[in-house]
């Protein structure tokens, strides 16, 4: 099980790559941290004929707290997010989602920001990145833009990045007064893609919650904000009776699909269930 | 067919030179182009931890990485490790408490050890547990192997 | 003759039997230094890559490969007609199983296509890569088919008749109907009935199938580097149908990196590889990727089987009956068939009891899956699966503890020699001591009262167990009778060097399992060498005695006991030369740590490398009529009996969440009785990683497959075997019964485990959801599963 052959580059520069991206003729690969990427190669399931490896390019590594958003580049690796101070501190569901992808050898090589570009929806990243408000920043031949993360997982692996963009980096608000994170998954095996998970992040005061965002994967084609859910929970006290009108509310908000490991019944009692452990975690 | 690309590479402390396909990953490339098997395939998709490689002293899956993005770095080896010693207690406790049977895990297994030793000196049963779930044995059950990964941990200890 | 001549290897002084030696081989392989199939490059070799069937069930109109043969760097495109000029076509059925049928299978599919996967083409070029890439350009033509896919509908009048030449897919039935089962049932108190289904998985091997063929033209001379486990019959499979002289083939696999028992079959793109190499004159490498492994491996299990118990009030067990239907793929695996695993459940369903009622179907079929084959402990975790389950219902349905129901009906330790109720005779088992001892290790009242209590906080945890018995040790009487060239019997040779060290051959392969450690350490107590003098060979037919390899849990009880005849021969043509030397008589003298020593009271009077070095240097020196004999091999085969069986017995413990339908094993006990037991931490290894497999058929492995043949979860990803942290610690004890048909004493251990785990889990689960009133009988106990079982979805 050998890639078809490519030719590869590696460019310095994020212009450099912006250009060669632009430039190229036939079906270009961006390598990253190649975690998702290789096994497609390997297994044949994608042949490009240029792979574009942007490792070279050191402006997209790294963490920063710049004022109130905590930006992380997108060539960050998994590793270097999960043991980071800054982001236990201003972003603390995504250091709790860390463990749960993967292994520690693929996580020294995955990088956040092709976990991001890649929207598996059973990736743990973008619906932590949904819960949290973050916004993802793409650079093109035209300049930077940027898109809210809801806006920018469509569909099944599909994103609002074009196939001359790259994506640059993410910005996370840092944790404000009050608000509280809870991550939930269930997967078959530690380290495994989830069954269903969940991202959850809120405001809470005493027992009560409001702003609520829950953000599923693994239970549709990208991230989904249950937003009926969080209509209901808004502004109430957490405790088994709000609960379970929250786990109500969910039916409106996910259609899932079966998939090899459980139904999509099985799935929505999973989500039930998530928010459940959620909520009771969010005022632990 | 594409072009061969020049790689220059440090490997067990051996500077290497090669032309090499780009598509070639790195455990390929260690185990035929430079014949050091002792990295082993199991998966060609990232599953199984048979390849695990260090470079640039961090554990990674050799079969999901190129062998041109080892340009420029150091990479280690089974090979490399057990001459030059690093892993020599890890190995003597493999070895008393059986950890390894046919062998295929064995080498990815003990640079994972290693590594998990160097980010957490006393690891418990089930952070070892965890820490290893990405590599597969379908041999031992696990047990030996985590045995003798929390004894290397407690023989460390004793000695420091 | 020396002073412990007549004494057996139990009694030798410094012994190394039961001793947890490390093992010899294993320093090399924590070094990567390991040598695999796959390790060996060649000068000139070429490699090969497989162009596999897309569909279950197809037509091959046409193949063309002039496009695929343009490219520079390809040597030569075969296709399935190319290679049956060279290799013969194979029948995989065994005689002594009266009526199974199978027709010829040929190494690359002729004229259609039976299963997803199935290889029909195969392209040499200079690099895997390449091979690969060239597949691509193979244009075939293929007119799909209706595939029989259901194993339950295999049998149906409008099913698809996959081999024409037959009326319909039924590959095998087997009947048995001992005493009279309906009486028995009517005079039962209780009658239980139950479904139980069990998924088709795979073996999984770290090490994927690989072959290196090296065909030297000058000596028409054929050696194999071959990850297998039965090297002799491989080269006896591949001299006949590649038409060759046996002794023109040499068999080598020196590491195996996991078997489990498929690496013991024909596999078409291995006989291909090997038949492309002698048509190219090349080397030819093949090395299965983990993709086709999951389409090109044997799959195993897949049991749909109907049991029916009845007890009296008292709990004996008065009738059983079971109806088990396989699917095994459209071919029967040669040479051993595919009928051997649903010919164990039949033989060793209720194996573990006394009971006179007994009636048993079993039915093979045909379908457009990989074909279906022997993996580690075949047919048992289906057979005490679907015993231990009925033994426990109706335990719970006459209102006793199980155990208690089980060793009622278990013979008594000293009512041995006995026989199944098939008639299979049992030499020398323990299952009331077992039981016993397991019981006690477990703590069981404890378990029992904190799961009341736990119960009322609404955690359901479960106890359950299994109870079984396990062929090792197989005689003739497993393969060899039905025609199949696989040997029962092993050698072992030792050669004394000139230095007193020991080389000592043996016909059984390693695999990881510590065969190796085994031969060393009888020989080291046999002869009375010390295990750093002594260096085992194996897996390497013209270097080694001939004899099966490493499969059935055979090598300790055969080879080893081959290993004791031989280290007592060479033991005492060396006492004859010191005899000579010491002017004493040899039956006053021993060996004893590598030194010639005075049998009475241990005196040492010469080492054994002074005599190497004067057989071998200094022949001149002893008496002209005198010749010293410093190799010899010897041989083994049981007889008696035509397996030695093994009890032992399980307990799982876990906890159900029965919001979610996980399943934590908590922890998972094992009582072991494999006869003399060699190497007590190789053993409890062997259990422990056999205990884990058997985990992985019981909640994780299933090859899912969709209603056309296509596989779902053909990858290491999708594919879920136990991983490290849902495992519990599996704790491991022994009872020691040995045979008596060698002075070794040993059984087999390589099985028990995963034979036995299923049940135990399984019946822990449904002790766990017994309030609940779930009950699940359908392996793997998924999440999904134990979540429909109780209601949720």
């Amino acid at each position: 099980m050998k890639p078809s052959p490519f030719d590869y580059v590696k460019p310095a520069s994020l212009g450099e790559a912006l250009s060669l991206l632009s430039d190229s003729d036939g079906e270009v690969a961006v390598l990253a941290g190649g975690q998702s990427l290789m096994p497609t190669l390997n297994m044949r399931l994608s042949s490009p004929s240029l792979l574009i490896d942007i490792n070279g390019i050191t402006e997209l590594d790294g963490i920063e707290v710049v004022e109130d958003v905590i930006r992380i580049g997108a060539l960050t690796r998994h590793q270097v997010v999960q043991s980071s101070a800054d982001i236990a501190q201003h972003a603390p569901l995504i250091a709790m989602a860390m463990p749960h992808i993967a292994h520690p050898a693929i996580r020294n090589r995955g990088t956040f920001g092709g976990s991001i570009a890649l929207a598996d929806p059973a990736a743990e990243l973008p619906a932590c990145l949904c819960a949290l408000g973050a916004t993802i920043e793409i650079a093109g031949n035209k300049g930077r833009r940027t898109v809210s993360a809801v806006d920018f997982f469509k569909d099944l692996y599909e994103t609002d990045l074009a196939d001359d963009e790259l994506l640059t980096a993410v910005e996370i608000p840092v944790l404000a007064d009050g608000y509280r994170s809870a991550f939930e998954e269930l997967a078959r095996r530690h380290g495994d893609y989830a069954m269903t998970g969940l991202a959850a992040h809120g405001l809470i005061d005493g027992d009560k919650v409001s702003d609520l965002r829950l953000a599923f994967f693994a239970v549709g084609g990208t991230p989904v904000l249950a937003k009926n859910a969080a209509a209901v929970a808004e502004g109430k006290n957490i405790g088994d009776e709000m609960i379970s009108a929250v786990q109500s509310a969910l039916e409106k908000d996910l259609d899932p699909f079966d998939d090899l490991n459980c139904s999509a019944a099985v799935k929505m009692l999973y989500a039930k269930e998530l928010t459940s452990r959620a909520l009771k975690a969010l005022i632990r | 067919m594409t072009n061969r690309i020049e790689i220059n590479t440090t490997v067990n402390g051996e500077t290497v030179s090669r032309m090499v396909e780009p598509r070639t990953n790195l455990v390929d490339f260690v185990r035929y182009d430079l014949e050091l098997t002792g990295s082993h395939v199991g998966c060609e998709h990232g599953v199984c931890g048979a390849c695990t490689i260090r470079l640039n002293g961090e554990i990674v899956r050799g079969c999901l990485m190129l062998a041109v993005q080892a340009d420029g770095g150091l990479v280690e080896t089974i090979e490399g490790l057990s001459e030059n010693g690093k892993i020599s207690d890890l190995q003597e406790q493999f070895l008393i408490r059986n950890a390894g049977q046919c062998g295929s895990c064995t080498p990815g297994m003990l640079l994972t050890a290693d590594a998990l030793l160097e980010s957490n000196a006393s690891p418990t049963r089930m952070e070892i547990r965890e820490f290893i779930s990405g590599n597969y044995c379908r041999c031992t059950g696990f047990e030996a192997i985590i045995d003798a990964i929390e004894k290397t941990a407690q023989t460390r200890q004793k000695e420091r | 003759m020396s002073g412990s001549e007549g004494l057996s290897i139990h009694d030798r002084p410094n012994s190394y039997i039961g001793r947890s030696v490390p093992r010899p081989n294993l320093p090399r392989l924590l070094k990567g230094r390991g040598s695999y199939a796959d390790d060996v490059k060649l000068p000139r070799m070429l490699h090969a890559a497989f162009l596999r069937s897309p569909y279950a069930h197809a037509e091959i109109v046409s193949i063309k490969t002039d496009e695929a043969e343009k490219v520079t760097g390809v040597f030569r495109v075969f296709t399935g007609d190319d290679i049956a000029k060279v290799c013969s076509p194979w029948v995989g059925v065994l005689t002594h199983l009266e009526g199974l049928r199978s027709p010829p299978q040929h190494a690359l599919a002729v004229g259609r296509v039976l299963w997803q996967g199935e290889p029909l083409a195969a392209v040499v070029a200079e690099s895997r890569a390449l091979a690969e890439d060239v597949l691509e350009l193979i244009e075939v033509d293929y007119k799909e088919l209706p595939p029989a896919v259901d194993m339950e509908k295999a049998l149906d009048g409008d099913a698809e008749v996959i081999h024409d030449v037959y009326e319909n897919n039924l590959c095998w039935e087997r009947n048995v109907n001992q005493g009279d089962v309906d009486a028995a049932f009517a005079a039962s108190e209780v009658v239980i009935e139950e479904e139980y289904r069990f998924g088709r998985h795979t073996g999984v091997t770290l090490e994927s199938r690989s072959i290196v063929a090296d065909f030297d033209a000058g000596e028409d001379m054929l050696t194999l580097y071959h990850s297998t486990q039965a090297p002799h019959m491989k080269q006896a499979l591949f001299a006949k149908h590649l038409d060759l002289d046996e002794h023109k083939i040499r068999i080598i696999c020196r590491d195996v990196g996991g078997a489990f028992g498929l690496k013991a079959h024909a596999y078409g793109d291995e006989f291909a590889t090997a038949a492309m190499s002698m048509v190219l004159k090349r080397p030819v490498k093949f090395v299965a990727d983990r993709m086709e492994s999951f389409l090109g491996d044997i799959h195993a299990r897949d049991h749909i089987v109907k049991g029916k118990i009845g007890v009296s009030k008292e709990g004996k067990i008065l009738g059983l009956e079971i109806d088990d239907l396989t699917g095994i793929g459209p071919y029967s695996v040669y040479p051993r068939s595919s009928a051997i695993e649903i010919n164990q459940v039949l033989n060793l369903t209720g194996g573990a009891y006394v009971f006179e009622n007994y009636r048993a179907r079993g039915r093979v079929v045909f379908q457009n899956k990989p074909p279906m084959c022997q993996y580690r402990a075949v047919g048992h975790p289906i057979a005490i699966s679907v015993a231990e389950s009925l033994v426990e219902l109706a335990a719970s349905a006459i209102d006793m503890e199980s155990m208690q129901m089980r060793q009622l009906n278990m013979a008594a330790d000293d009512d041995y020699p006995n026989k199944t109720v098939t008639g299979i005779p049992l030499e020398n088992l323990s299952h009331q001591e077992s039981t016993t001892k397991l019981m006690e290790m477990v703590n069981y009242q404890e378990i029992r009262n904190e799961q009341a209590e736990l119960r009322s906080n609404g955690i359901y945890r479960g106890v359950g167990f299994g109870a079984l018995i396990e062929v090792t040790n197989p005689s003739p009487a497993f393969y060899g009778v039905g025609g199949a060239p696989i040997s029962a019997q092993d050698g072992c040779s030792i050669k004394l060097d000139a230095k007193g060290n020991l080389i000592v051959g043996t016909s059984v392969t390693e695999q990881g399992q510590g065969a190796e450690a085994v031969i060393s350490q009888v020989v080291a107590t046999a002869v009375g060498i010390t295990p750093e003098k002594i260096k085992v060979i194996s897996g390497d037919t013209e270097n080694t005695p001939y004899g099966g390899g490493t499969w059935a849990s055979r090598g300790t009880g055969i080879a080893g006991e081959a290993a004791v005849k031989a280290g007592k021969v060479i033991r005492n043509n060396i006492l004859d030369v010191a005899g000579i030397l010491l002017q004493s008589e040899p039956e006053t003298l021993d060996i004893r740590n590598n030194q010639i020593v005075d049998d009475e009271n241990g005196t040492e009077r010469m080492s054994v490398a002074e005599i190497g070095r004067i057989v071998y240097y200094r022949g001149d020196t002893l008496p002209k009529d005198f010749q010293a004999e410093m190799m010899v091999v010897q041989h083994y085969l049981p007889k008696s009996f035509p397996f030695a069986f093994t009890n032992s017995v399980h307990c799982s413990h876990l906890e159900v969440d029965v919001t979610t339908g996980f399943i934590k094993l908590l922890k998972h006990w094992v009582v072991e009785d494999c006869g003399t037991v060699v190497n007590p931490q190789n053993v409890d290894d062997q259990v422990r990683g056999g205990v884990v497999q058997g985990i992985g058929g019981a909640l994780y492995e299933e090859c899912i497959y969709n209603d056309q043949g296509q596989l779902l979860n053909g990858n290491l990803a999708d594919y879920l075997v136990p991983m490290a942290v849902e495992l519990p610690e599996i704790i491991v004890g022994h009872v020691e019964s040995r045979t008596f048909e060698s002075d070794l004493g040993a059984k087999g251990a390589g099985e028990a485990g995963t034979a036995g785990a299923p049940a135990a889990i399984m019946n822990a689960l449904n002790d766990a959801l017994r309030p609940l009133e779930a009950k699940l009988t359908r392996q793997p106990f998924t999440p999904q599963r134990v979540l429909e079982a109780l209601g949720k979805v």
